[in-house]
């Protein structure tokens, strides 16, 4: 293909002041949050310009989430696979086990400063988001109460557990697939009823605006993170990489690690989706990947690439880890797939497994099942390229959640 | 006549009765397609004045647990988008004239194209959009369909809505306005917010257009108490729960709420 020649795009100036990327983003609510959306995003911009708000964030950052959090050298996967020089920027050391907590801890207490509400509802799939939201809500002394569905709730028990005991109300989810998107369908009710007293504390970069922007921001600390330690601390290599690759649920710990990258047009930036149990037979949650039912759509306030059927009804969607079981996709990362920025590929549940079983075996890591589809891309990846090339990958979390299903999956592995 | 002037027919004919229009919902398909159309074209016959036809959606974020299963059961039944038309189609065939307004949440009328949608609407017999996660910011492709095919833009406005809000919404609204009664999704309230006068009265400040109220009513005393204050009463999920029992249990209660609508009469 020929290069094309095109303008540099100013990336940190997406979203438009509408909270659209592009055809992509906006806000698909009902009347009654359309004030709650505008009191949020003014409460978030004042807040980004307030020092003391930032610099008590910092704060919380570095003595209670434990940030930065590392890049690791994975020197046996780099050997084992043959290829590019593997780093490993170490999400899962962050506090609650995730990248989650980033953005949690964000959002709770820029309600806590800015914003005269007093209680939190949030969704949780992998629980992940849950247990960091119930989290930040003990830590700042918040009424919290998370929706999941009943399949999440029983495919990630421990994180439900961890949950109660950090003082969350957990409500089980019994509609549609009884996963993310029917806990989205949950909580936004929920805040629909309560928003006077309520804030919807979303968990990934979807959803109306500004919970895209505001999500992406809070997580671009991981980014920020990793420009210094790869490009300049003693613990990298001392340069940029040459590909970045994050697996994408609703995108948040990709669009957080790749934001800050977006302006070094020579590093690739990778998004691995789940492919679940392929993509002919539709058992999946690769929205990028199956152009039969991945299709331009509206779902729980965005509009971005909806898995649905022909007459518009949202599809049921299927993955091994219940972080990337989700029909819909971040604007952001269909608007920087149209830039030609970003790059997106699936690992099915197969794979994953065999990403999950290499960083267990040869780094001593083990990874949470989204992670795990990050690691298993890698297995196609490394070997194409050079052994001077570096690779980096988000590492969004830690597995102990999912050694119910990984136990379960023995036989499998 | 268009749409929009149906519409507005319907509420002036109210009007001139003194009393408030009643607008009756029913889930498109539920609980089956037959009696969808026997429990509609009753409630027309016993004076019904407009209609809510609700197209069915995986992800009705803005219905309670009432309006979910019946749309729910419709979907795992088959019921399309376009057997939604196809059912107004025979609705008008067999001699329904009142008002129908589609409410249906948006990616479903997205995917079968805007502008399809609301020509293929309009030629069905429907004279106005309701979409609950559309607001006016992002109708930029509906608005003109909808104007080109005379077809009522009908937005809604809710207790939490700002002056400059309401402001704003009235500017796109045709046809009426749909007040949403509570802070809340759809389903059956015991009782309705008190200060639901003075939100119908701050509306009423920005627009002539007529003013329907919706959401928690139920009961006929419910139904007189709000055709007492606003122009149009909207009946919804009280009205699929008794038609999920029986067609004869729906138009039972049409025949209630009717009756509490008129009682109000002033
Ligand atoms: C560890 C981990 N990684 C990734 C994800 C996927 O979400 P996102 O795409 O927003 O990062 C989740 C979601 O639950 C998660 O728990």
């Amino acid at each position: 293909m020929a290069a094309v020649q095109r303008e540099p795009i100013n990336y940190n100036a997406w979203p438009d002041e509408d909270g659209h990327f592009g055809p992509y983003g906006g806000k698909f609510v009902p009347e009654t949050l359309m004030p709650a959306l505008d009191e949020l995003e003014e409460a978030y911009l004042a807040a980004r310009n307030d020092r003391e708000f930032m610099a008590e964030l910092a704060y919380l950052q570095r003595t209670y989430v434990g940030r930065p959090t590392p890049v690791t050298y994975a020197a046996r996967l780099t050997e084992y696979l043959g290829g590019a020089q593997i780093y490993l920027k170490r999400e899962d050391l962050a506090h609650t086990g995730a990248h989650k907590i980033n953005n949690a801890l964000g959002q709770a207490l820029l309600m806590k400063r800015k914003m005269g509400k007093t209680r939190i509802v949030a969704e949780t799939g992998a629980g992940q988001h849950g247990v960091a939201t119930a989290t930040s809500a003990a830590l700042l002394g918040i009424e919290c109460v998370v929706y999941m569905g009943t399949v999440d709730m029983a495919r990630q028990e421990p994180n439900v557990f961890r949950m109660r005991l950090l003082g969350t109300e957990v409500r089980g989810v019994e509609s549609g697939s009884k996963t993310l998107k029917d806990a989205i369908n949950e909580a936004i009710r929920d805040w629909v009823t309560n928003v006077n007293t309520t804030h919807y504390l979303l968990g990934s970069a979807l959803g109306p605006h500004p919970y895209p922007a505001m999500v992406r921001d809070f997580q671009s600390i991981i980014g920020q993170e990793a420009l210094v330690q790869m490009g300049e601390s003693d613990d990298g290599p001392g340069r940029l990489p040459d590909a970045i690759v994050a697996c994408v649920g609703g995108g948040s710990n990709a669009i957080g690690i790749f934001h800050p990258f977006l302006a070094y047009e020579d590093v690739r930036l990778i998004g691995v989706e789940a492919g679940g149990r392929g993509i002919e037979g539709g058992e999946h949650a690769a929205r990028f990947a199956d152009p039969e039912m991945g299709r331009l759509g509206v779902l729980q306030g965005t509009k971005s690439f909806v898995l649905q059927d022909s007459d518009g009804q949202i599809a049921l969607t299927h993955s091994i880890s219940a972080g990337l079981d989700y029909a819909s996709v971040g604007p952001e990362h269909a608007w920087l797939r149209d830039q030609g920025r970003t790059e997106y590929t699936y690992c099915t549940d197969e794979q994953a497994m065999a990403g999950f079983r290499l960083l267990c075996d040869l780094e001593g890591i083990i990874p949470a099942l989204e992670s795990a589809h990050a690691v298993g891309h890698l297995i196609d990846l490394a070997p194409q390229m050079a052994k001077d090339q570096i690779i980096l990958v988000n590492l969004s979390g830690r597995g102990d959640k999912d050694l119910g299903t990984v136990m379960g999956d023995w036989g499998a592995v | 006549m268009t749409g929009v002037e149906r519409i507005r027919a319907a509420f002036a004919q109210a009007g001139q009765e003194r009393r408030a229009a009643f607008m009756p919902y029913h889930a498109m398909g539920y609980p089956t397609r037959a009696e969808t159309l026997e429990i509609i074209a009753g409630l027309a016959a016993d004076g019904a004045d407009l209609f809510e036809i609700g197209i069915p959606h995986s992800d009705p974020l803005a219905d309670g647990p009432t309006v979910q299963g019946a749309t729910y059961t419709a979907i795992t039944q088959g019921t399309t988008v376009a057997d939604c038309l196809t059912m107004v189609r025979e609705l008008r065939d067999a001699g329904v004239t009142a008002p129908f307004c589609a409410m249906g949440y948006y990616n479903p009328i997205f995917r079968y194209g805007v502008e399809r949608f609301v020509a293929d609407a309009a030629a069905a017999g429907i004279d106005g959009l309701i979409v609950p996660d559309l607001p006016p910011e992002e109708a930029g492709e509906l608005e003109p369909a909808c104007r080109q095919a005379g077809l009522a833009t009908i937005y809604l406005l809710a207790p939490t809505s700002t002056e400059a809000r309401i402001r704003q919404v009235v500017q796109h609204a045709t046809g009426f306005i749909y007040l949403v009664s509570i802070t809340g999704t759809t389903g059956v309230r015991t009782e309705l917010p008190p200060d639901l006068a003075d939100f119908v009265q701050r509306v009423r400040r920005h627009t002539d257009l007529p003013l329907a109220v919706g959401f928690g009513i139920g009961a006929r005393a419910q139904a007189a108490a709000v055709a007492g204050i606003a122009d149009g009463v909207v009946v919804g999920s009280a009205l699929v729960k008794a038609g999920g029992e029986s067609v004869d249990a729906a138009l039972l209660l049409g025949r209630e709420l009717i009756k509490g609508v008129q009682e109000a009469r002033g």
